[in-house]
C-alpha cells in the first residue's frame, strides 16, 4: 500500500510539472495537503529512475515563536505576571512573590525592577515589594501577538534590536526549510517505468529479464554481514603458536594437569624451598585435596640431596629439605612442571633417552596482584629441547629461528636470573612500532641439579624457552587492558570483527 | 628481582667516569641489570605518596633505579655494584679480604633455649670505619635489601649492626620469656618488656610485619654484652643503646638464623662491601661463636673456594671456542679469579670469593663467560637431530571440534578457570559442599576461592557483559575443568569439556540440540535406536540447573557424559539475565 501510495504521488509530481515551467516542493506540499518530507521522498525516488526532472536545492528562513513565546503572547510576560501577583494596596514578602510565580518568576521580578514597575520598600521589616506604578502597558505581549497573526498571514515586521532580544530570551526561534525547485529534465515524462531490484528465478525462466531495467547498484554501500561463528582472538593465536612448533619438528606435552604438586612445580626444578616464589602470595595452595602422596621415592630421595647437601658437582643450598612441603598441592604456576614430569620420562623410558623437542601452550595460575596486563591466570608458551652436547649457540639460534615466523627478527639477550636455568637469557625484540626493545621471553639451559637426578646422561644438555600467550598477542593487537582480550568481559563485537591470526604478516 | 636506588653522581665519582642514561643502560645490559628507572627522590616521593607538600623539601638530586638480579647479593648497594662493574670493566681486579687478628676476639655464646625459636647465631667487627653519610645510608639500606631478600622477610636471618665501642664482649645470645626482657629500643626513650613491645610495634607501619615470626613463641630471641645490656631482639629491633650513628668506628655484626647457610653468606656479604670503608681496606675481624656444645666456630668464613673446569666444556656448553687464558681472562671480569693450569692447560683454576655464593656449580661459572663473552656475540647454531612431531591427540580433537563449532555458527569465549564457590554451587541451584570441586586455600578475593567444575557459569557471565548485542547470542567453549579425583596422583584431574549456549527470545532448546548432532556427526557416533549397543542418545534427567522436564543426560555408549537442557529461570536471574537460555555440556574425552 506504502509503495502504492508513493507511486501515486511520484505520477501527481510529474504531471503538475508538465503544466508548469517549475515549482517549489514546499509549494506542492501546501498545494496537495501532504507533508512536505513525503514529497522530497518521491523527488527522490523520481531521480532514481534517471533525469526526469532537475531538482535544484533551496534553504528558506522563517520566524516562529517557541513554547515561551507562546505562552507569553497568551497570557503576557514574565514581568507582567510578577507585575500582577503584587497586591495593588500594601506589599508582598520577596520570598512569597517568587514562590507564587512558578519557574520563570525570578526572571521577570529582575525585569519588572528594572522596568521600574516595583519597588523594594526596606522600611519595614521584613522589606516588602510594593507596585512604583498603578498600571502597566505589556509591551512584549503585544507585540508577540501581533507577531504571531504576522506570521500566520505570510510575512511579519519585527526591528532587529527587538528580534535580537526576543531570540536571546528564547520566546522567538528562527527556522531555516530545505526544500527543492523542481523543472523539467532531460528525460521528463509523465510515467515512471518500474525498476527492477534483483535478478529472479522467474525472470530466467520467462526469459523477461531481457525486457526489464534495473535498478543501479550503490558499490559504495557495505554487503550484507554473512552469518557465522567466529573463533575467539587469543585461540587463534594459540592455534598459530601451535603450527609454529609442529612446523619446527616439536611434539606437543600433555599439559592437562592445573593442580600440580608443588614437587613437581618446585623441588624437581632445583627451586629452593624457601625461595619467594613459593610464598602465599606468589601461589594458590589448595586446600582440598591438599597433599600429593604419589610421588617417585627414588627421584625425591635424589631431590632432596640435591637440594641439601649437593651432588653431581654442586654444592646444593645447603638447607633442610621438608618432604612435608614438596607434597603440598597447587595450581601450577608454569608449565616448566609439565616440562619437568617430561623429561623424567624421557629419561626412564623404555629403551633409554632419546634426543627430543617438546612444546606446550596451556594455562597458568599466579596469585598475584592484579592489574590492567596482570591477571590471576594466563597462557604460558614454552619449548623446551634435550639432546647430548646442546650449546647456548642452540638456544640462541633456535630462538632465532622461533621469533623469525612470529615476524621477529631483532633479537637481543640479557643475563638474567632463574632458579633452574643457567645460564639464563631474558629475550627482548624490537618492536619497530613502538620504536623500543620490549621483553619477550625468558630462556636457558637447564641446571645440571635438575637433569641429572632425573637420571638423564651426564652428556644431555636441555634447552628451553617460556613466554606468555597474552603479551604478543596484546602488543600484536594494541589491546591494552588485558580483560578486554581474556575472561566474560570480552566484547564479543570484537571477537567478531577480529582478523585471522598472522603473526609473521607484517 | 630486587631494585636499589643509587645517586647518579655518586655512582659515577665512584665508576670514574661520567655516562649518558643510554649508555649507562647499555652497560648494565651487558652485565646483566637493567636501569630500571631514573628519577629523584623528589618524583620518587610525589609518586608513593601522591603528596606534593611532603615532596617539596626532597632533593632533586638524580637516582638511578636499577634492577639487580635475585642471586647478586653482592650488588645490593653502591659500594658493591661499583666493584662488581669495574671489575667487569677490566679497570681494577676482585678486591682479597683478609683477616687482621685482635689481640683478643670478640665471643658470642649461642645458649640451648635458642634451639626453641632461632638456633642459629654469626658474628664479625669492622675495625675504624669512617662512615659519611651515604654510606652510612648505604649500610643501613644493604641490611634491608638483605632482609627483604635472601634474609626472606627476617625469618630465615636478621641482622643487628652496633657500635662496638658502647658493649663489652663476651655477648650471649639467649632465648627468654617475653617478660623478662626489658630495654629501650632502637630510636625510643622508654624500656619495654618483650610483651610490651608487641604492643607498641603493633601497627608500626616496617616492623609489624615481623611480630608474628616470634610472637606467640613461649620464649623471645635476644642478645646481651657482658653487663646484660639489650644489644637486639631479632628478628624485630635492635637495642637504642648499641645503635651505631656517623661517629661509630667499630662495628660489632650478628646475624641470628633459622638457616646457617643463608647466614654466613649475609654476614660474609655485609662484611666483603663494607670493610672497603675500613681504615686498612677490605680487611675483617673474625669473632668466635660458642656452640651449645663448647666448641667454637671462627667467623665470618670469608672461604675461597677453588673450583676447576674444563675449557673444552666450557666452550662447548657455550657453543664458542676460545683459548684457555682468554676465558680466564673472561672470568676474572665476573670476580671469579681463575688462571690456566700449566699441566695439562685444558683445566681453568677459578676462584670464587665470599661474595659469589651464587656459584654453586660449574655451570654458574659457564654462565659468567657467557656474560662475559657477550651473549650477542654468540654465533648462532641450530640442533642437529630431526624429530616426527606429534600433536596431543587431546589438544588436536580439540583444535578440529573448536573449528566445526564455529562453522556451525557458535562465537568462541574464554573465560576463567577459576571462580567464586557461588558461581559454581548457590548461582546453579547446587550444593557446593556435594560436589568434587578443588578448593584454593588463599584466595585474595572471592573469584578465586575454587577451580570451576563447569564451564556453564563463565559462558553466562560472557552473555551478561554482552547484553547489548542483537540476538540470539550463540556461545561456546572447549576447555578444562578441574575434578577432585581420589584415585589420581595429585587427588584431582582435568576433563576436557564442550559447552554451549543459546540465548533468544525463547529458549530453542533444539538450538544445542542440532549442535549436539552435528558434533557427534563429526565424529561419526551415530543416533542409538533399539536395541544397538553403540551411539548417543538422551536420556530425561532433573537437575536443579535446568528447567523441571527440559533436561536430559547426554548418553554415550550408555554412559553419561554430560547434560542438556533449558536453564532454570532462578540460575538466569542469579546471573542477571533476563533472556531464555538453553546449553550443552559434555566430555569430549572419551572421543580422543
Amino acid at each position: 500500500m506504502a509503495s502504492q501510495m508513493e507511486f501515486d504521488l511520484t505520477e501527481r509530481i510529474l504531471l503538475h510539472l508538465e503544466s508548469c515551467e517549475e515549482v517549489d516542493t514546499l509549494h506542492l506540499a501546501q498545494q496537495f495537503g501532504i507533508e512536505h518530507q513525503k514529497i522530497v521522498g518521491a523527488v527522490k525516488s523520481i531521480q532514481a529512475h534517471g533525469e526526469l526532472l532537475k531538482a535544484e536545492a533551496l534553504t528558506h528562513k522563517s520566524l516562529q515563536l517557541t513554547e515561551e513565546g507562546q505562552s507569553v503572547a497568551l497570557r503576557g510576560s514574565h514581568e507582567a505576571i510578577i507585575y500582577a501577583a503584587v497586591p495593588g494596596e500594601g506589599g508582598i514578602a520577596q520570598a512569597d512573590l517568587l514562590a507564587s510565580g512558578g519557574c520563570n518568576a525570578k526572571l521577570g521580578f529582575s525585569k519588572a525592577m528594572s522596568q521600574g514597575w516595583l519597588w523594594l520598600d526596606k522600611s519595614v521589616q521584613p522589606p516588602l515589594i510594593r507596585r512604583r506604578v498603578a498600571n502597566i502597558v505589556d509591551h512584549v505581549q503585544e507585540q508577540l501577538l501581533q507577531l504571531q497573526l504576522q506570521l500566520a498571514g505570510g510575512e511579519a515586521q519585527l526591528s532587529v534590536s527587538d528580534l535580537t532580544d526576543y531570540k536571546k530570551r528564547k520566546l522567538l526561534q528562527e527556522l531555516s526549510i530545505k526544500s527543492f525547485r523542481l523543472s523539467k529534465g532531460p528525460k521528463f515524462a509523465t510515467t515512471l517505468t518500474k525498476l527492477e531490484t534483483d535478478l529472479t528465478m522467474d525472470m530466467l525462466a520467462t526469459g523477461q529479464w531481457q525486457q526489464l531495467r534495473f535498478k543501479a547498484y550503490n558499490f559504495d554501500a557495505l554487503g550484507a554481514s554473512p552469518m557465522r561463528g567466529q573463533l575467539h582472538p587469543l585461540l587463534k593465536v594459540r592455534t598459530e603458536f601451535r603450527q609454529i612448533f609442529l612446523e619446527m619438528g616439536f611434539s606437543e606435552m600433555a599439559t592437562n594437569n592445573y593442580v600440580e604438586a608443588s614437587f613437581w612445580n618446585f623441588d624437581a626444578l632445583f627451586q629452593p624451598q624457601q625461595h619467594p616464589a613459593r610464598d602465599a602470595h606468589d601461589t594458590f595452595f589448595i586446600k582440598q585435596p591438599a597433599h600429593c602422596f604419589e610421588l617417585p621415592e627414588d627421584y625425591v630421595r635424589r631431590v632432596q640431596t640435591v637440594h641439601s647437601v649437593g651432588g653431581y658437582g654442586s654444592l646444593g643450598y645447603g638447607y633442610e629439605w621438608q618432604l612435608a612441603e614438596a607434597q603440598k598441592n597447587l595450581l601450577r604456576t608454569h608449565t616448566t612442571a609439565v616440562s619437568a614430569r617430561t623429561l623424567f620420562q624421557l629419561a626412564n623410558q623404555a629403551g633409554g633417552f632419546k634426543p627430543a623437542k617438546y612444546f606446550s601452550i596451556d594455562k597458568v595460575f599466579r596469585n598475584e596482584t592484579l592489574d590492567a596486563t596482570h591477571l590471576a591466570e594466563f597462557h604460558q608458551v614454552e619449548g623446551v629441547i634435550a639432546d647430548v652436547g646442546l650449546t647456548l649457540g642452540d638456544l640462541i639460534g633456535t630462538l632465532h629461528a622461533f621469533f623469525c615466523k612470529l615476524g621477529i627478527t631483532r633479537l637481543e639477550f640479557k643475563p638474567a636470573y632463574n632458579p633452574y636455568t643457567e645460564p639464563s637469557m631474558e629475550i627482548f625484540c624490537y618492536h619497530p612500532g613502538l620504536a623500543k626493545w620490549i621483553e619477550v621471553g625468558n630462556s636457558g639451559v637447564f641446571r645440571p641439579e635438575l637433569l641429572l637426578p632425573m637420571g638423564l646422561p651426564r652428556d644431555v644438555n636441555v634447552i628451553a624457552w617460556g613466554l606468555s600467550l597474552e603479551r604478543p598477542t596484546m602488543i600484536k593487537y594494541g589491546i591494552n587492558n588485558i580483560r578486554d582480550l581474556v575472561g566474560p568481559k570480552v566484547d564479543l563485537k570484537m571477537v567478531e570483527d577480529g582478523p585471522i591470526c598472522r603473526l609473521d604478516h607484517v | 628481582m630486587p631494585t636499589i636506588g643509587v645517586k647518579r653522581d655518586l655512582l659515577f665519582e665512584a665508576l670514574g667516569k661520567k655516562y649518558t642514561d643510554d649508555e649507562f643502560q647499555d652497560l648494565c645490559f651487558a652485565f646483566g641489570l637493567e636501569l630500571d628507572e631514573v628519577t629523584t627522590e623528589k618524583q620518587m616521593l610525589t609518586k608513593e605518596q601522591g603528596d606534593v607538600a611532603a615532596a617539596a623539601d626532597a632533593s632533586e638530586e638524580i637516582i638511578y633505579r636499577i634492577d639487580i638480579p635475585a642471586n647478586r647479593y653482592d650488588l645490593l648497594c653502591l659500594e658493591g655494584l661499583v666493584t662488581g662493574l669495574r671489575v667487569f670493566q677490566g679497570k681494577v681486579k676482585p678486591p682479597k679480604f683478609d683477616f687482621v687478628e685482635p689481640a683478643q676476639r670478640q665471643v658470642l655464646k649461642i645458649a640451648p633455649s635458642t634451639a626453641q625459636i632461632r638456633p642459629f647465631a654469626v658474628a664479625a667487627v669492622l675495625r675504624n670505619v669512617t662512615f659519611t653519610q651515604d654510606s652510612y645510608n648505604s649500610f643501613i639500606d644493604l641490611q634491608d635489601k638483605l632482609h627483604q631478600n635472601i634474609c626472606r622477610k627476617r625469618t630465615l636471618v636478621a641482622i643487628g649492626t652496633h657500635d662496638l665501642d658502647t658493649i663489652q664482649g663476651p655477648f650471649s645470645y639467649e632465648a627468654l620469656a617475653p617478660d623478662q626482657i626489658k630495654f629501650v629500643p632502637l630510636n625510643q626513650t622508654r624500656e619495654l618488656n618483650g610483651i610490651e613491645l608487641m604492643d607498641f610495634y603493633a601497627t608500626h607501619a616496617q616492623l609489624k610485619q615481623y611480630l608474628p615470626i616470634i610472637r606467640d613463641s613461649p620464649v623471645y630471641p635476644v642478645i646481651y654484652d657482658a653487663n646484660r645490656v639489650v644489644l637486639s631482639l631479632p628478628p624485630i629491633i635492635n637495642g637504642d643503646h648499641s645503635k651505631i650513628s656517623l661517629k661509630t668506628k667499630n662495628v660489632f655484626i650478628e646475624c641470628t638464623a633459622t638457616d646457617l647457610t643463608k647466614a654466613k653468606v649475609v654476614l660474609d656479604t655485609i662484611v666483603c662491601l663494607f670493610s672497603e670503608h675500613c681504615a686498612q681496606k677490605f680487611t675483617v675481624e673474625p669473632c668466635d661463636v660458642v656452640q651449645t656444645d663448647g666448641t667454637s666456630i671462627s667467623y665470618p668464613e670469608l672461604a675461597v673456594r677453588e673450583e676447576r673446569v674444563s675449557v673444552k666444556r666450557a666452550n662447548a656448553y657455550i657453543g664458542i671456542n676460545e683459548p684457555a687464558n682468554k676465558l680466564a681472562d673472561m672470568l676474572t671480569r665476573m670476580y671469579l679469579e681463575a688462571e690456566v693450569d700449566a699441566k695439562d692447560g685444558d683445566t681453568l683454576k677459578v676462584k670464587i670469593p665470599p661474595t659469589r655464593h651464587d656459584v654453586i656449580h660449574a655451570c654458574d661459572i659457564y654462565e659468567d663467560i657467557a656474560i662475559a663473552f657477550g651473549y650477542n656475540n654468540i654465533k648462532k647454531s641450530l640442533p642437529a637431530f630431526m624429530q616426527i612431531a606429534k600433536q596431543f591427540p587431546l589438544n588436536k580433537l580439540t583444535e578440529q571440534l573448536r573449528e566445526q563449532v564455529a562453522q556451525a555458527g557458535f562465537t568462541e569465549a574464554l573465560t576463567f578457570t577459576l571462580c567464586s564457590r557461588d558461581d559454581i554451587g548457590l548461582k546453579l541451584n547446587k550444593d557446593i559442599e556435594a560436589m568434587p570441586a578443588v578448593h584454593i586455600g588463599n584466595p585474595k578475593t572471592l573469584e578465586f576461592q575454587v577451580v570451576r567444575t563447569t564451564l556453564l557459569p563463565g559462558l553466562l557471565k560472557t552473555l551478561v557483559a554482552n547484553r547489548k548485542m542483537p540476538l540470539p547470542l550463540k556461545l561456546f567453549e572447549i576447555s578444562d575443568v578441574v575434578l577432585a579425583a581420589a584415585n589420581s596422583e595429585v587427588g584431582a584431574r582435568n576433563e576436557r569439556r564442550l559447552c554451549a549456549v543459546n540465548c533468544n527470545k525463547s529458549a530453542g532448546f533444539e538450538v544445542v540440540h542440532g549442535l549436539l548432532d552435528r558434533v557427534m556427526q563429526l565424529l561419526s557416533v551415530p543416533w542409538k535406536t533399539g536395541n544397538a549397543n553403540q551411539g548417543y542418545y538422551l536420556q530425561a534427567a532433573e537437575d536443579p540447573t535446568y528447567f523441571p522436564g527440559r533436561c536430559a543426560h547426554v548418553m554415550f555408549n550408555n554412559a553419561v557424559i554430560g547434560k542438556i537442557g533449558v536453564l532454570h529461570p532462578s540460575v538466569l536471574q542469579a546471573f542477571e539475565l533476563t533472556t531464555p537460555c538453553s546449553a550443552v555440556e559434555f566430555t569430549i574425552e572419551p572421543f580422543v
